[in-house]
C-alpha cells in the first residue's frame, strides 16, 4: 500500500511550505513519531514526523522546493512494492483539500468591543468551548498548530490580549489581575460562559488569575511553561525583546524560546519586529513590563493559590525551558498534573503541537 | 503720531544700539578680534526698529546678509550675540553661526542669511503656521534691494498672495546690491511698484532716515497683514553709512554722496524731532547713550574672555538625532 | 491586513499621520490638483494620483496647492517647519531640487547647526525619482547622491509598499529635514501593509535574503533588480546577500560591511550615475573598513556617466538589470578562482 506524505497545513494561515532538509533518505526504514522533514513556514521552521511505520521509498520534493499545502513530499511504501507503481503513483497525484478542521482554515478572525479596547480573536470548531490565552509578546497565531486539530471538536477560541497581534495597542490593565480582568469581560463580550482555557507564560498567570477569580467559569485550565508560579524569571529576555531593534538582536532573543534555536528563522523574527513597529506597542508593552516585573523578578505569584482552584489543572513544561525555570513545576499541589516534555523549550504548543494536542484532548475529557 | 514717551525712548534706545553694536563690531572687526567679515547696519537703524516696533515675541522676521540690525530691534540678547561674532562658546548660536547666521527661534528671528534673497520664502513659511496655527502671529521678510531682484522673493511674494498669509515685506533700499547701484540693478526702476504688482499693497517710505515715517507705513502694512490675513509690502529707502563689509573703501560711492548720508543719520534726526517737541528731553537721550555704551562694552568683554567652542562641537547639531 | 501599493502606502502613511498630528500639512504642485478651475478642485491628487482623496478629508488649508514656484515651496515649508507646523512638500519630480536647491541645503539642512541646535526643522520633501517612464533628461534622474552628500539631510528611498509607509511616518515624526525619494516605476507594487501606523526607523538595512558568496547592496527599484538576479545566481548554485539600506543618510554601514566580512565579495547596484555616487560610497566604506575581508574586487552596477535618455531602447540600456548584475557577480568571484587557481 502506497502512503503520501504532503506538505501540511500548520495553523490557519499557512498556504504553502519549503522544504529545508532531509532527515531519512529513500529507502530506510521510519518508525512512527520519527522526524522526516523540516519545513519552512512564512511563520517558522518545523519538523513533520512520520505518522505510521514504513518504508521511505521517494522524495517527492527536493530540498529548496516550496509546495502548496496538501502537495505530495514523499511516497511511503512496503519494500515489495514496485518503483513503476510508485511512478504512477505520484503521477497521478492531486491536491485534495487538506483536512482542516471544522472548516478552520476558512475562519476569518474577528473582533470584539471590550470597554474602549478593540479584541481581535480566531473563533474555530463547535463543542466545549476552549480559550487560549498566549504569553508576552505573543498573539494568537501562536496558537495555530494547536488550535486547529482541536477545532474539530471543540469550540476554539484564541484571543489576542490588549497591546498584542491586531488587539487596541493600548493596556489600561497591565498586571496579571487586571488582564484576568479583561479576559472575562472578553468572553463576556463574545458569549462564552464556560471554558477550557489554555494560557502560556504570562497567559498562563491570566488564565490561573481568571480561574481563581471566576471558579464557576473555569472548565479546565491548562497551563504550559506558565507565569506566576515562581519569582524566577528570564527578566533579559523581556528587556531584550522590548528594546532589540536589529533583525540578529532579535533573532537571538527569540533562540532563547526554543530547545532547538534553528526553529526561528528570519520571517519569525520580521513578524516580531514588524509588530514592535506599530504604534502603541512598544508603550504597551512597557506597561506590562513594568507590571509584570518586579526588579529582575515576577511580581505576581500565585503558586500558594493552586490548591484553590476547583477545576482540574494541568501544568506542561519544555525541560529544556530558557524563560520560566521548569523546577517551578515541581512540588505543585496534589490536584495538578505537570507533564513534562523533554527537547521542548518555554514553546511546547509550537516545538511539541502533537504532544500538546494529545494532552489537552486528554485533559479536557477528564474534566468532563 | 502715537507714541508715548516710554515707546520712544525704546525705538532710541534699540536704534543707539544698534548703531554702538555696529560701530565696535566694525572696531573691533578690523582690529582682528572678530573671525571673518561683518556687514554692518549703521545708518540703517530707522527701518529695523520702526517696523520691529510694530512687533511682538509671538511675531516673526526672516533676515538679511546684513542682519544685526534686525536681530536687536527684534529683541534679542545684545551680549549673545556679540559672543556669537566673536565665535565663542555660549554665543547666540554657539558661535557656529556667525554674523551671517544670527538667528534666535525663541524670538520670533528666522535668522540673518548668508544667501541674498533666502530669507522671503522662509518668512512666508511662518507667516502660514502663524495662519494655520491661528496664533495671530505676522512675519515680517525682511530683504534688500539686491535680493528684490532674486527669483525667490518674486516666488515668495507670489506665494503670499496665493496663500493668502500674513506677511509683510519690508524692503530696505539702501542703494547698492553690494557695489553695485539699484539704478543698475533694478531694471523696473521703482521695487515698490513692482511688488504691488503681485498683488498686495505696496507703499514707499522715500526718507528711510525719518523713524516716524518707516514707523507710520510699517503699521499700515502689519495692520493690514494682522487684520486682513494678507500680505503687504514697504518699501524704504535707506543709506548704509559704510561700504558692503567692513574694510569696504566703498570708491563706487562718490564723496557728495557719502557726506550727504552722514548729515541724514536718523539717531541724529530723532533726537533732534523729539527733543524739539519736548516729547523726551536730551539729558534722557543722553542717559540711554551711557546706558548703551556700557552695554556694549559689557558685551564685548564677555565676548572677548568667552571660551572657543570645544573641538567636539564640531560634529554636534547636525541632526536632531542620526 | 491588507496587500497595498506603494502609491496606496504612501497616500495610507500621509492620512493616519495628517489625523493624529493637526500640524502636518501637504504643500506642493498639484496635491489637489485643481485649485481654482471651473471643475472639481482636487481633480489629480498629485501627478500620479498618490495624494488623492487627501483633500477632501483634510480641506485646502493642509492640503495645499501651490504656483509651480518650487524654491516658495521648500521655503515655505522651510519656515513653517522651523514656526510650528510639520509640512510634507511634495516636489513632483527629484529633478525639479535643481531650482530650488538653495533651500534644501543652504537653510534647511543648516538651520540646526547655524543655529547652534537650537532649531527643528520637521518637514519632509516628497519627490519621484527614476527612469523608466520614457520621461527623458529632466524627469528621470536619481539624484539621492546630492541629497546625502549634504549635512543635517536624512535621504529616505523604499523599495517596497510596506518600508515606504513605515518610513514616511517616520519621516513625518522626524525632527529632521527628510528627502524621501519614491521611484515612480515601482507604485503600483504590492506588498502586505498592516492598517495601523507603523514606523521603521532610519539607518536599519533590510536584509532581503542571505548568502554565503556574494554581498548585493541595492537601493529602490535596484533591489528589485538585485532580488532578481539573485534568483538567477541561486539556480547556478551562487547565493548572493542582497541588502536595501533603505535610507542613504543615516547609512546602516554595520550590515554591509558585517555581511562583506563574511561573502569577501560586493557589488553595489544604484541606477544614478556613477560619479560621487551611493555606489561609489558604499564602496569606498568596504574598502576602507573591510578591505582585508575582500576576495575580489569590488563591481559597481550603475547608470553610465550619461543624462537619462528618451529613445526606449537607450533608455532601457541605461538603467542596470538583473543580467548586469549577474554579470558583475560573476566577474568578482571569477578572481577568486583566478587568485587560488
Amino acid at each position: 500500500m502506497i502512503v503520501p506524505i504532503t506538505m501540511p497545513r500548520w495553523g490557519l494561515t499557512m498556504t504553502e511550505g519549503t522544504v529545508v532538509e532531509w532527515h531519512v533518505q529513500p529507502g530506510a526504514s521510519v518508525g512512527a513519531g520519527q522526524m522526516l522533514l523540516d519545513i519552512e513556514t512564512t511563520k517558522i521552521t518545523n519538523t513533520l514526523e512520520a505518522a505510521e511505520a514504513g518504508v521511505l521509498r521517494r522524495h517527492v520534493a527536493e530540498v529548496g522546493q516550496t509546495l502548496p499545502c496538501g502537495a505530495l513530499i514523499a511516497v511511503m511504501a512496503p519494500p515489495e512494492t514496485p518503483d513503476a507503481e510508485i511512478d504512477a503513483y505520484v503521477g497521478s497525484f492531486v491536491i485534495t483539500e487538506v483536512a482542516d478542521a471544522g472548516g478552520a482554515a476558512e475562519v476569518e478572525p474577528k473582533t470584539a468591543a471590550v470597554g474602549d479596547l478593540t479584541l481581535n480573536y480566531l473563533r474555530a470548531g463547535a463543542g466545549a468551548a476552549v480559550v487560549f490565552i498566549h504569553g508576552f509578546g505573543g498573539d494568537l497565531s501562536g496558537w495555530a498548530l494547536v488550535q486547529t486539530p482541536l477545532a474539530s471538536a471543540f469550540d476554539t477560541i484564541a484571543l489576542d490580549l490588549p497591546g498584542h497581534g491586531k488587539s487596541s495597542k493600548r493596556v489600561p490593565h497591565a498586571d496579571v489581575a487586571g488582564l484576568a480582568g479583561e479576559l472575562a469581560a472578553f468572553l463576556d463580550a463574545i458569549g462564552v460562559q464556560r471554558a477550557h482555557l489554555v494560557g502560556h507564560s504570562l497567559g498562563g498567570a491570566v488564565a490561573l488569575a481568571f480561574a481563581l477569580a471566576h471558579p464557576q467559569r473555569a472548565a479546565s485550565l491548562s497551563l504550559l511553561a506558565p507565569a506566576g508560579l515562581g519569582r524566577e524569571i528570564n527578566a533579559g529576555y523581556i528587556r531584550n525583546f522590548i528594546r532589540a531593534e536589529r533583525r540578529k538582536d532579535v533573532e537571538a532573543n527569540l533562540r532563547q524560546l526554543f530547545c532547538n534555536p534553528d526553529l526561528v528563522n528570519r520571517a519569525l523574527a520580521e513578524d516580531v519586529i514588524r509588530y514592535k513597529r506599530l504604534d502603541g506597542v512598544r508603550q504597551s508593552l512597557e506597561a506590562l513590563e513594568g507590571a509584570f516585573l518586579s526588579g529582575e523578578q515576577q511580581a505576581t505569584v500565585l503558586r500558594e493559590r493552586l490548591a484553590e482552584v476547583q477545576a482540574p489543572v494541568l501544568v506542561i513544561w519544555g525541560r529544556e525551558d530558557r524563560i520560566v525555570p521548569p523546577a517551578q513545576g515541581q512540588g505543585l499541589p496534589a490536584n495538578v498534573q505537570v507533564e513534562w516534555l523533554e527537547r521542548s523549550g518555554h514553546m511546547p504548543q509550537v516545538e511539541a503541537a502533537d504532544k500538546v494536542v494529545a494532552l489537552l484532548k486528554r485533559h479536557f475529557a477528564k474534566a468532563a | 503720531m502715537q507714541l508715548s514717551r516710554d515707546k520712544l525712548v525704546e525705538a532710541y534706545r534699540k536704534m543707539a544700539t544698534i548703531r554702538a553694536f555696529e560701530e565696535r563690531v566694525g572696531a573691533e572687526s578690523v582690529k582682528g578680534a572678530i573671525p571673518g567679515f561683518v556687514h554692518l547696519y549703521a545708518g540703517e537703524e530707522a527701518a529695523a526698529v520702526g517696523v520691529c516696533m510694530h512687533l511682538g515675541d509671538k511675531d516673526w522676521i526672516g533676515s538679511t546678509h546684513r542682519g544685526h540690525g534686525h536681530c536687536i530691534a527684534k529683541g534679542c540678547s545684545v551680549e549673545a550675540m556679540m559672543v556669537e561674532i566673536y565665535g565663542k562658546a555660549g554665543g547666540l548660536c554657539g558661535g557656529k553661526g556667525g554674523s551671517m547666521h544670527i538667528a534666535d527661534l525663541h524670538m520670533g528671528m528666522l535668522g540673518a542669511n548668508g544667501i541674498v534673497g533666502g530669507g522671503p520664502p522662509l518668512a512666508v513659511g511662518a507667516a502660514l503656521s502663524a495662519k494655520t496655527l491661528k496664533t495671530g502671529a505676522v512675519s515680517v521678510a525682511f530683504l534688500g534691494d539686491g535680493a528684490s531682484n532674486q527669483g525667490t522673493t518674486a516666488e515668495a511674494m507670489n506665494m503670499a498672495v496665493v496663500l493668502k498669509v500674513p506677511a509683510v515685506f519690508v524692503i530696505e533700499n539702501n542703494g547698492y546690491g553690494e557695489a553695485t547701484a539699484v539704478g543698475y540693478h533694478c531694471g523696473a526702476g521703482d521695487i515698490s511698484a513692482r511688488t504691488a504688482a503681485f498683488g498686495m499693497p505696496a507703499e514707499k517710505v522715500e526718507d528711510g532716515t525719518d523713524f516716524f515715517a518707516v514707523y507710520e507705513a510699517a503699521g499700515r502694512a502689519l495692520r493690514h497683514a494682522r487684520e486682513e490675513g494678507m500680505p503687504a509690502a514697504v518699501e524704504i529707502v535707506c543709506a548704509r553709512q559704510g561700504g558692503h563689509y567692513t574694510g569696504d573703501p566703498q570708491p563706487y560711492r562718490s564723496k557728495d554722496e557719502l557726506e550727504q548720508v552722514k548729515k541724514n543719520d536718523p539717531l541724529v534726526r530723532f533726537r533732534k524731532r523729539v527733543t524739539g517737541e519736548g516729547l523726551v528731553s536730551a539729558a534722557d537721550l543722553d542717559q540711554v547713550d551711557r546706558e548703551v555704551a556700557a552695554l556694549i562694552e559689557r558685551a564685548v568683554q564677555k565676548a572677548a574672555a568667552a571660551p572657543l567652542p570645544a573641538v567636539e562641537e564640531l560634529t554636534t547639531d547636525v541632526y536632531v538625532s542620526y | 491586513m491588507a496587500k497595498k501599493s506603494i502609491r496606496a502606502a504612501v497616500n495610507d502613511a500621509l492620512k493616519l499621520e495628517m489625523r493624529r498630528d493637526p500640524t502636518v500639512i501637504l504643500i506642493g504642485e498639484d496635491v489637489a490638483g485643481g485649485a481654482g478651475g471651473s471643475g472639481v478642485q482636487d481633480a489629480w491628487g498629485g501627478v500620479l494620483g498618490v495624494t488623492k482623496g487627501l483633500y477632501k478629508e483634510f480641506g485646502p488649508g493642509r492640503v495645499i496647492d501651490t504656483p509651480i514656484t518650487e524654491s516658495a515651496i521648500i521655503g515655505v515649508a522651510a519656515g513653517a517647519a522651523v514656526s510650528g507646523l510639520r509640512p510634507v512638500a511634495e516636489l513632483m519630480f527629484v529633478d525639479f531640487m535643481g531650482v530650488c536647491f538653495d533651500q534644501i541645503f543652504n537653510q534647511a539642512a543648516k538651520f540646526r547647526y547655524m543655529f547652534g541646535g537650537k532649531a527643528r526643522t520637521p518637514m519632509v520633501i516628497r519627490s519621484m525619482m527614476g527612469a523608466g517612464f520614457r520621461a527623458a533628461a529632466q524627469h528621470s534622474q536619481s539624484l539621492h547622491a546630492l541629497f546625502t552628500h549634504i549635512p543635517g539631510l536624512k535621504v529616505v528611498m523604499p523599495s517596497n509598499a510596506y518600508d515606504a509607509k513605515g518610513l514616511l511616518i517616520q519621516a513625518i515624526r522626524d525632527d529632521d529635514p527628510v528627502i524621501f525619494l519614491e521611484h515612480k516605476a515601482i507604485y503600483d507594487l504590492e506588498d502586505e501593509v498592516p492598517d495601523e501606523a507603523y514606523t521603521i526607523p532610519f539607518g536599519e538595512a533590510n536584509i532581503l535574503r542571505e548568502g554565503d558568496d556574494v554581498t548585493i547592496v541595492a537601493i529602490s527599484r535596484m533591489v528589485h533588480v538585485a532580488m532578481d538576479a539573485a534568483k538567477r545566481l541561486a539556480a547556478a548554485g551562487i547565493q548572493a546577500t542582497v541588502i536595501d539600506p533603505r535610507t542613504t543618510s543615516p547609512l546602516d554601514e554595520d550590515s554591509i560591511l558585517e555581511s562583506v566580512e563574511e561573502t569577501g565579495h560586493l557589488v553595489v547596484v544604484d541606477e544614478a550615475n556613477p560619479r560621487c555616487s551611493f555606489a561609489t560610497d558604499v564602496a569606498a566604506l568596504v574598502a576602507d573598513r573591510a578591505f582585508g575581508a575582500l576576495k575580489g574586487p569590488i563591481k559597481l552596477v550603475t547608470a553610465p556617466h550619461s543624462p537619462v535618455p528618451f529613445a526606449p531602447n537607450l533608455e532601457d540600456a541605461y538603467i542596470p538589470n538583473a543580467a548586469k548584475v549577474e554579470a558583475a557577480v560573476r566577474a568578482t568571484l571569477a578572481a577568486r578562482e583566478l587568485a587560488t587557481a
